[in-house]
């Protein structure tokens, strides 16, 4: 077999830049720096090991004696987050259709996509402190911090969705001489649909798990009642409240599966 | 018929006068189009592709916009049409598509139905609320079209073949007085590709209308068109009966020779 003779000379272009290695050195030195300044040390893992050991022997057995209470935080940890996705969903179908790009102009499309972002930007504890704050403790405060947590989420995964459609079924509609209500309903709807449901028993699902964590700023639902057992150390009727969280949302999991088969 | 000249002929169905179009300033692709409609049955549209033939049947339904001239129907401009003027001139014209543009997930009677949207508002639209006379058309349409027992089928179960039919029945349905065919037979066989043209053809005559349709094949075109345009380079090099087209004026039309067998 003939060897293959170059002839000319040629720059490696696998060769290690320094700029890249010097990046690298730089997170590594980052690292090392905020490992210090954070005061990390094997031991205190090692200490919290044994407490957290104490608590899981108070946790056990679960006290469900007080399931009257647990009940009424359950009931309205879920009437919140169905009441939320609810409200969310549909309004994050319009702003969805108002954010989409194919659809919309830039005046409105850009405004709406700014708006949803805003939605997005804070994590559902702080909005939920600021409703706190403006509408006082209790539920209300809860099912609009779900509501706005929905549309940061949802209202954008819509807009996405109605961007990739293909506009080829909208052109047949809108050349039957539909307005423009009739091309949303019979071309766009058909095709985002399925995806839409999917997207919805998200949010529903991930509201479920929500509802139960806002309660501990005061805005309603089961959190309440989890962080005033936490604080009188009642580590029994915690666990009780743990296991029945991971009821309700091995259910929502269930009821959205079911509600994806039936739309598929 | 009395054509009196300088005044637009009363019986025109469609005048298209100087119609222009640039997607790009200072590049037409259409470079004034002057076409009178008054016959019923297939006119066929030939021309190389780029040559402006899809622009131009957009054009008259304005799912584009022309730069400039005017579209006649019945009287009424549709190239300055707005808003609700502009949906009411569009119900009159049926469109086929080259990939039939069915709505997929609906149901071959519903996409049937979207014939009808032009006609009754959204609200009873999204409640599927059509008039019974509505329904019955549209059954009556699948049958014409031979698809009867498909109805209540998703329309992304059928075939190519089915699919324009369903496209057919659909344009029909809007009662027009136009239908538009966009290369209706190009993504198809060709055993089933003159089955649509027939279908075309049949539809036209029943309902008394013309049927413009976009066609490369210029077999088929001369087969059922009672009246030919050839088209190149976005001007009309051709207007006239199927006869009259020479292999000099497909010369003209598609350039070279070396197709011409």
């Amino acid at each position: 077999m003939a060897r293959l003779t170059p002839t000319s000379s040629h720059e490696n272009p696998f060769r290690g830049s320094w700029l890249v290695r010097s990046i690298w050195l730089l997170a590594a030195g980052y690292l090392i720096y905020s490992i210090n300044a954070m005061d990390l040390k094997w031991s205190r893992i090692q200490d919290g090991m044994g407490h957290a050991g104490t608590m899981l022997d108070r946790m056990f057995p679960p006290n469900f004696s007080r399931w009257e209470l647990l009940l009424s935080g359950l009931a309205e940890s879920l009437e919140i987050a169905i009441i939320a996705s609810i409200v969310g969903i549909i309004l994050s179908l319009f702003l969805g259709l108002f954010s989409a790009r194919n659809f919309m102009p830039n005046w409105v499309s850009i405004p709406m996509r700014g708006f949803i972002a805003l939605c997005r930007t804070f994590h559902p504890v702080i909005i939920a402190i600021l409703f706190v704050k403006s509408v006082g403790f209790g539920p209300l405060a809860g099912i609009l911090t779900l509501i706005v947590a929905s549309i940061g989420f949802i209202a954008k995964l819509f807009a996405e969705a109605i961007e990739e459609i293909s506009l080829k079924q909208v052109e047949a509609i809108r050349a039957t001489g539909a307005g423009f209500a009739s091309i949303i309903l019979f071309s766009v709807m058909p095709q985002v649909f399925a995806r839409f449901i999917g997207f919805s028993t998200y949010q529903l699902d991930s509201n479920l798990r929500n509802s139960t964590m806002i309660g501990i700023v005061g805005a309603g639902g089961l959190g309440g009642t989890l962080f005033s057992a936490f604080q009188r150390f009642d580590y029994d009727f915690v666990s009780a409240i743990l296991i029945t969280i991971i009821a309700l949302i091995m259910f929502g999991e269930f009821l959205s599966n079911i509600v994806r088969r039936i739309f598929r | 018929m009395t054509t009196t000249a300088g005044i637009a002929d009363t019986q025109t169905l469609l005048s298209i006068r100087g119609l222009q179009k640039e997607y790009v300033a200072g590049n037409p692709i259409l470079k004034g189009i002057d076409i009178d409609i008054t016959e019923q049955g297939i006119i066929a549209i030939i021309g190389p592709s780029g040559t402006g033939k899809s622009t131009l049947l957009r054009c008259i339904n304005r799912l584009i916009d022309p730069t400039q001239g005017e579209i006649l129907l019945e009287q009424q401009d549709l190239s300055k049409a707005r808003g609700k003027q502009l949906r009411t001139l569009r119900r009159k014209i049926g469109m086929v598509f080259q990939e039939y543009n069915l709505v997929e997930r609906l149901s071959v009677i519903e996409n049937v139905l979207t014939g009808r949207l032009g006609y009754m508002s959204a609200w009873k639209a999204w409640r599927r609320n059509f008039s019974q006379e509505d329904i019955n058309t549209a059954f009556e349409l699948l049958e014409a079209v031979g698809l009867a027992e498909h109805a209540k089928k998703r329309a992304d179960s059928l075939s190519g073949g089915q699919r324009q039919r369903v496209g057919i029945a659909r344009a029909v349905m809007q009662n027009p007085r136009v239908l538009l065919a966009d290369e209706p037979t190009s993504s198809l066989d060709p055993k089933t590709a003159v089955e649509i043209m027939e279908l075309l053809e049949r539809f036209a005559l029943e309902k008394n209308i013309p049927a413009l349709v976009n066609i490369h094949d210029v077999k088929l075109a001369r087969r059922y068109a009672k009246r030919m345009i050839g088209m190149s380079d976005g001007v009309v090099i051709y207007d006239g009966p199927p006869e009259g087209i020479t292999d000099d004026h497909l010369k003209q039309i598609y350039g070279g020779e070396s197709w011409l067998v």
